[in-house]
């Protein structure tokens, strides 16, 4: 099975602790209906954890079939150039149901973005090749299909639930841990 | 399970149904490398992950100059309707009459289901099988294996 081929690097929005021992990476969609099902279960995993875990979201948006996700992830990119991929993140995702082009114009009016800037960018299509070099990382590293966990660069086969990821990520802590 | 043909084998010729209306011969692409992807059936959930990838990744093939095709023994009509659904731009050929009689060729065919393996064949420019792979029946295999078959065409000088 293939691991993780791109390590994580500076283009990567992180959240948790930087250097935590242990890293766990997403490939999500912001269309995907398993990809809105596990944005809380991330989110409390993250909360369980804190700085002991660094977590990655990168995109891979099937964009055939979710007309928005594309777009979606664009709009997360811009809003990351203007530190606010998270929140950005978040409000997509908890919006999921209703996602649009003029909801995300209005979620980045929330956040005090320029929807004139973004509007620009889209058209510009400024962080395409961004959520693009995500995508085919995530193709060169076996995603089919999101979402696609990897846990120190080998793919979590797990459940995606809060004990089943908090399980396998205390492994890793534990495995982590320097033996006397 | 059979053995699918194995890389170095010549691939076999074929002519199926590709719409309604259009045949498509293997022949037809030689020149080109081409990626066949045999799989069970439209509409399953995993085949529809399976297609819908390729058809997200189909300007890397063709950055390798390479074609994909899709082949399950459902009829032209399903075909047409599958793809339409999922916005498949690339051929899913229809193995129908006689049924699965080209995956058999490739000894890619489950006598007992009635249906195509999932497996993946690489043909070079010449129209030899360059890299196959049999994935588990429910498994979406991902296209990892095949951009890497692909590089590894090009670095073989397949350019020129």
């Amino acid at each position: 099975m293939t691991g993780l081929r791109v390590p994580v690097g500076p283009s990567d929005h992180i959240r948790g602790g930087r250097d935590a021992p242990t890293t766990l990476v997403e490939y999500g969609d912001y269309e995907c209906p398993h990809c809105g099902a596990a944005y809380p279960v991330v989110e409390a995993v993250l909360g369980h954890f804190g700085e002991r875990l660094r977590f990655v979201y990168r995109h891979f948006p099937l964009s055939e079939i979710h007309p928005h996700a594309e777009t979606a992830a664009e709009v997360a990119e811009f809003a990351g150039a203007h530190d606010e991929f998270w929140a950005m993140h978040g409000l997509i995702f908890e919006n999921q149901d209703r996602l649009s082009t003029p909801l995300l114009f209005r979620l980045a009016w929330a956040l005090g973005l320029s929807q004139t800037s973004l509007r620009e960018a889209l058209q510009r299509r400024v962080y395409a090749a961004k959520v693009r070099a995500d995508f085919i990382g995530g193709v060169r590293s076996g995603v089919n299909g999101t979402p696609t966990f990897f846990l120190d660069g080998r793919r979590y086969e797990g459940l995606i639930d809060h004990a089943a990821l908090v399980a396998a990520i205390d492994t890793r802590l534990a495995e982590r841990q320097p033996h006397p | 399970m059979g053995q699918i043909l194995t890389a170095g084998t010549r691939a076999p010729e074929f002519t199926l149904r590709v719409t309604p209306d259009q045949d498509l011969s293997l022949s037809d692409l030689r020149g080109s490398p081409i990626i066949l992807a045999f799989y069970p059936a439209d509409w399953s959930p995993v085949c529809g992950d399976q297609m819908t990838l390729y058809n997200e990744i189909r300007p890397e093939f063709q950055k390798h100059g390479a074609e994909i095709l899709g082949i399950s023994v459902d009829g032209v009509w399903c075909h047409q309707a599958f793809a339409r659904h999922n916005r498949i731009h690339f051929p899913l050929l229809a193995d129908f009459e006689p049924k699965g009689g080209v995956a058999k060729r490739y000894g890619a065919y489950r006598e007992g289901d009635g249906v195509c393996e999932r497996a993946l064949f690489i043909l070079d420019r010449a129209g030899v099988i360059a890299w196959a792979y049999l994935s588990p029946i429910a498994v979406n295999p991902g296209a990892d294996g095949i951009l890497d078959a692909l590089e590894n065409l090009s670095n073989r000088g397949e350019k020129q």
